[in-house]
């Protein structure tokens, strides 16, 4: 891959309750286990995370409740001091910024959505959208101007003089997506957006979260515990239990080669045909047919088209060489979640 | 614990209660005699060569303080001098604008610059205010209670009270709020606030009323001063803890925004905590009232001074007036303050013109209160009606007060006086003779038992120490005293509002008609209570005691039907199908549930009922609030400030028996482990 790292944590720790100056003294080499912690009377949240978040790509970490990544994603925004480790932002060492420094970077480099919103009760969806350029000192009407822009990005144009309450929840959120936009930040953290809305909601959301991506082309780091979800807007995903990232890879990745059984159980519920991509079902041999797929296109969007001709298709890499080739039967099995060596 | 030690438990439990009470029987009775016998007095009478002469030297050193002290710069008279010249400009002007008008000059030669606000105005003025508030309802309820003031003689000195509340409450709610931030940012400050602020709401008003008059001298601004010490610390608290509830989401909204510290404070903490905030401003508002008579003695005019006189004089129908005033604005103040605290967000007015001279029409309502202020003082000067109430149309009630008053005695004295007797002989003054016969040095030695029991070792020293305080001071007696008549009412209060309570959380309807005579019950001032009861009744136990139970029925009702409606009614399905008839499901299953709720409740009476105890000094009680009262009088801030603590250490003591009982009630009932 190629590139730039935007964000990299190296051996971040973050352990809850009266931590010793010396406990993680030689976590590099020998790091404390997690009964260590726990005897020690600790709660560790986050242990020894490693993660390099890429220039413009949709990174996600996923886990269930209680395995750190709130804790982890306010590490990386520096919202809790991490107890040990480094962060590294845009060449920058974060954890050296004073607090100064760190409200300039977040007022024009970060920006971040709240699972529930937090949005300013006595405001309305202008001015909460406004708020982080009022901060600035930015003009009334300079900041009106880019506020009523933004939430016009998100659809909610004619709502601006509503208060938060009475918008449904959806909407609100609308409005938490707005205000972090607002000041065109380049690092993107959302934790868990979408979790408190209703399941059909959830759905459209992701898809004007798309939408705005392919717009807007930010670093985005978000939280999620639905693997669904991950799957449907992640570049890469990173796995956490119980404080470590026990994997990070594509969804694919995940799914063809789960790191161990509990990934594996993740992925198990999750249909193939939205995670698998021509490419990795597709057979070696190059057979040049008059029918044609890109490797990198999802198996789900394919297989109308190759179940309906009933032939075999021809794979091609994104500059259009041949590289293998896909059968009906292969689709099929992915269809039924039948894997290629049963 | 098996069953055989719980049941060991319980019987030891009942055998250490029976002995003590039996105990203190003997040696009440007969502890004059036998320390007779054994020629010891000092057994019954603690001798007064051994008091510490606490109170002289606080006396001393007040008396250092206000003449020599000084904190390099200054001295404490310069100190206490800038603030009362601090507080003096303000309340002048708000003075003279509500109630004497401006003045130019001196004495004889003055001349009336600019009038006070007239009377039509005033009302246009909160009515506005009102409506603004939350509608029409409400600006004609505010309208009415004005101008009811107006038309029963009351406005003058309505308007003097008003003046001392529009200066207490700002400076009350200000310092609220800025220690309360304070408190949240450093937990050091909190940690000295927190004993600061717990005792405050023990020790009663009476008792540092005594050090201001002291240092501050008698007047209006020492009355300002008392007030807002008084209604300060529920602004503290509430303050740090609308903080701190402000959802974490939020905060960490504000550092990602890139707020700094004092925005993040101002601009996400305090807007978003600010409904929590206004319930904070109301109950200001209503303790500042509550404080109107007290603060009458020590300079403060107004309708708290007529209470006060009227009282003095035994002057029914004035006094009746005057309180009735003073409820009638807490009344209204209360409405008022309650609907901004619900407001939900301020009235915006749509930007139509963009030019300043247009932007006024925005506001409808400012439009007309200027525009009448304006035609209002323009007529004034022609008809003098319009700025003071003619008093031909005043009407008063006192006769007829003093009329239904004068028809109760006359045709039930008889009934009243029977109950009364009754009601003393076979029980206050038995129970006043039991209490006040024990000698002090069991007193001690029970007193600490108790806390050893309930509490282990801390709540054992705790006792012996707050006791001994009470006794070297030479208050034993008088301690006792307030013992009795507090526990004689809140054992009354208990025994009506308990059971009123549980109907209450039981039958709607019911329920309707209570709560709204206790919401009543709380909105009036203190000493209301004492005048119908001291005219019914005359001075006295008696008067003082229904007094105390008016004023301190509220909580044991609330927190009884709070605690009955908040049972699982899984249970009470439960109780059903197992075959209950309601009155076991009542005695089963509704009252051990609501138990720990209920002895919170009678916590929070035995608080309510000692702070009243001071008040009812008035009415010739011989307890610690006497002593406080005498204090006051003299002046004497040594004294004041000893029986002050001791009635605060009582409180302490019974909050903490309480406490440890209900705990018990508790694991008892499995709540906790
Ligand atoms: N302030 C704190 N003090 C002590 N322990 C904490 C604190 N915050 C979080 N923890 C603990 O750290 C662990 C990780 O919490 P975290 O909130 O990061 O989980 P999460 O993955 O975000 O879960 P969820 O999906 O429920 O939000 C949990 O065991 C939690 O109890
Ligand atoms: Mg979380």
């Amino acid at each position: 891959m190629d590139k730039p790292v935007k964000l990299a944590c190296r051996h971040v720790w973050k352990l809850f309750g009266a931590v010793g100056p010396d406990f993680l003294a030689g976590a590099t080499e020998q790091a404390p286990t997690l009964e260590m912690i726990q005897d020690a009377g600790l709660v560790g949240a986050v242990r020894d995370a490693n993660l390099e978040i890429l220039e413009g790509e949709i990174f996600v970490i996923m886990g269930l409740s209680g395995s750190g990544k709130s804790t982890l994603v306010r590490c990386l925004s520096r919202l809790i001091e991490p107890t040990a480790g480094e962060l590294i932002f845009e060449g920058i060492d974060l954890l050296k910024a004073s607090a100064k420094e760190m409200i300039e970077i977040r007022r024009h480099k970060m920006g971040m959505v709240f699972q529930h919103f937090a949005l300013l009760p006595h405001l309305t969806v202008l001015e909460n959208v406004a708020f982080p350029l009022e901060v600035q000192g930015k003009s009334r009407s300079q900041r009106e101007q880019i506020a009523r822009e933004v939430i016009e990005l998100v659809g909610l144009k004619g709502r601006e003089d509503n208060f938060p309450r009475e918008l449904s929840g959806g909407q609100q959120q609308r409005v938490g997506i707005a205000r972090s936009l607002a000041v065109e930040p380049e690092l993107w953290f959302l934790d868990e957006p979408f979790s408190a809305l209703d399941p059909l909601i959830r759905r459209e959301m992701q898809d004007e979260f798309l939408r705005l991506q392919s717009l807007l082309h930010k670093t985005i780091v978000f939280i999620t515990h639905d693997f669904e979800e991950a799957v449907r807007l992640a570049d890469r995903i990173a796995i956490m239990k119980d404080g470590q990232v026990i994997q990070v890879a594509t969804p694919e990745q995940l799914v063809l080669n789960p790191e161990n059984d509990y990934v594996k159980e993740f992925t198990k519920h999750i249909p193939r045909s939205k995670v698998l991509s021509a490419g990795a079902v597709m057979s070696e041999q190059k057979i040049g047919s008059s029918h044609q797929v890109f490797a990198d296109e999802r198996i789900e969007k394919i297989a109308e088209k190759v179940v309906t001709t009933n032939e075999t298709f021809s794979v091609l890499s994104s500059e259009g060489n041949v590289v293998g080739s896909i059968t009906p039967q292969q689709v099929i099995n992915v269809l039924v979640g039948r894997s290629d060596d049963q | 614990m098996t069953k055989l030690a719980q049941q060991l438990a319980q019987s030891r439990n009942f055998w250490f209660w029976t002995t003590l009470l039996l105990v203190s029987w003997v040696l009440s009775t007969y502890g004059r005699d036998l320390a007779k016998a054994v020629d010891a007095k000092w057994l019954i009478k603690f001798p007064a060569a051994w008091r510490i002469p606490m109170k002289g030297e606080i006396s001393a050193a007040m008396s250092w303080l206000v003449e020599d002290a000084h904190f390099g710069l200054f001295t404490v008279t310069e100190a206490t001098r800038s603030i009362t010249w601090l507080l003096e400009q303000p309340y002048q002007l708000v003075l003279s604008l509500f109630a004497s008008g401006f003045y130019q000059g001196v004495g004889q030669d003055a001349v009336l610059v600019f009038p006070a606000l007239s009377w039509v105005f005033v009302i246009i003025l909160v009515m506005a205010i009102g409506h603004y508030a939350k509608d029409w309802w409400l600006s004609s309820l505010v309208g009415i209670a004005f101008l009811y003031l107006a038309v029963f003689g009351q406005w003058d000195s309505s308007m003097v009270t008003l003046a001392s509340i529009a200066i207490a409450v700002p400076i009350g709610v200000w310092g609220g709020i800025l220690l309360g931030i304070a408190a949240y940012k450093w937990w050091i400050v909190e940690l000295a606030l927190r004993p600061l602020l717990d005792l405050m709401q023990t020790i009663p008003v009476f008792a540092y009323l005594v050090p201001i008059l002291f240092l501050f001298g008698f007047g209006p601004v020492s009355a300002l001063v008392a007030t807002i010490i008084y209604a300060m610390p529920p602004m503290v608290r509430i303050t740090t803890l609308a903080l701190k509830s402000v959802p974490t989401e939020l905060k960490e909204f504000s550092l990602m925004a890139g707020c700094t510290p004092r925005q993040t404070l101002w601009k996400v903490l305090i807007p978003s905590a600010k409904p929590t905030l206004m319930v904070g401003v109301n109950q200001v508002i209503m303790l500042s009232l509550n404080m109107v008579i007290i603060a009458s003695m020590i300079g403060a005019g107004g309708l708290g001074y007529d209470v006060l006189a009227s009282l003095r004089r035994l002057d029914i129908g004035g006094g009746l007036e005057a309180g009735v005033a003073i409820v009638v604005l807490a009344i209204a103040l209360d409405r008022v303050s309650q609907a901004f605290a619900l407001q939900r967000s301020p009235d915006r007015p749509l930007y139509a013109g963009n030019s300043t001279t247009l932007r006024i029409m925005n506001y409808p309502r400012t439009l007309i209160v200027l525009l009448s202020g304006g035609a209002i003082f323009a007529i004034g000067s022609f008809v003098p009606q319009m700025q003071t109430f003619p008093e031909a149309y005043e009407l008063t009630t006192g006769a007829i007060w003093e009329d239904v008053i004068r028809t109760i005695n006359v045709n039930f004295f008889d009934q009243l006086e029977a109950i009364k007797t009754t009601l003393l002989s076979v029980f206050l003054v038995p129970v006043k003779r039991f209490l006040g016969g024990i000698p002090w040095i069991w007193g001690l030695l029970a007193v600490s038992l108790i806390g050893w029991r309930v509490g282990g070792w801390k709540v054992c020293l705790l006792a012996f120490l707050l006791t001994a305080f009470i006794i070297v001071n030479g208050l034993w007696a008088k301690a006792m005293t307030t013992v009795y008549l507090c526990g004689i009412s809140v054992l009354i209060a208990c025994v009506i509002g308990i059971p009123v309570g549980i109907l209450s959380a039981l039958n709607s309807r019911v329920d309707r008609i209570v709560s709204g005579i206790i919401d009543t019950l709380q909105t009036l001032p203190s000493f209301v209570y004492l005048i119908p009861v001291v005219m019914l009744f005359r001075v006295g136990d008696f008067s003082a005691m229904i007094a105390v139970v008016l004023y301190a029925i509220a909580p044991a009702v609330r927190y009884a039907a709070q605690g009955v409606r908040s049972i699982n009614p899984q249970l009470i399905e439960a109780g059903i199908v197992s075959g209950c008839t309601p009155f076991q499901l009542l005695r089963r299953i509704r009252v051990p549930l609501a138990l720990p709720e209920i002895l919170l409740g009678l916590n929070q009476t035995i608080m309510l009922a000692l702070s009243m105890l001071v008040i009812t000094a008035l009415v010739g009680t011989r307890d610690l609030g006497q002593e406080v009262y005498i204090a006051l009088t003299k002046a004497d801030t040594g004294r004041g400030l000893v029986a002050g603590l001791a009635i605060a250490f009582i409180a302490i003591l019974a909050d903490r028996f309480v406490a440890a009982g209900a705990n018990r009630a508790k694991q008892r009932y499995g709540y906790e482990s």
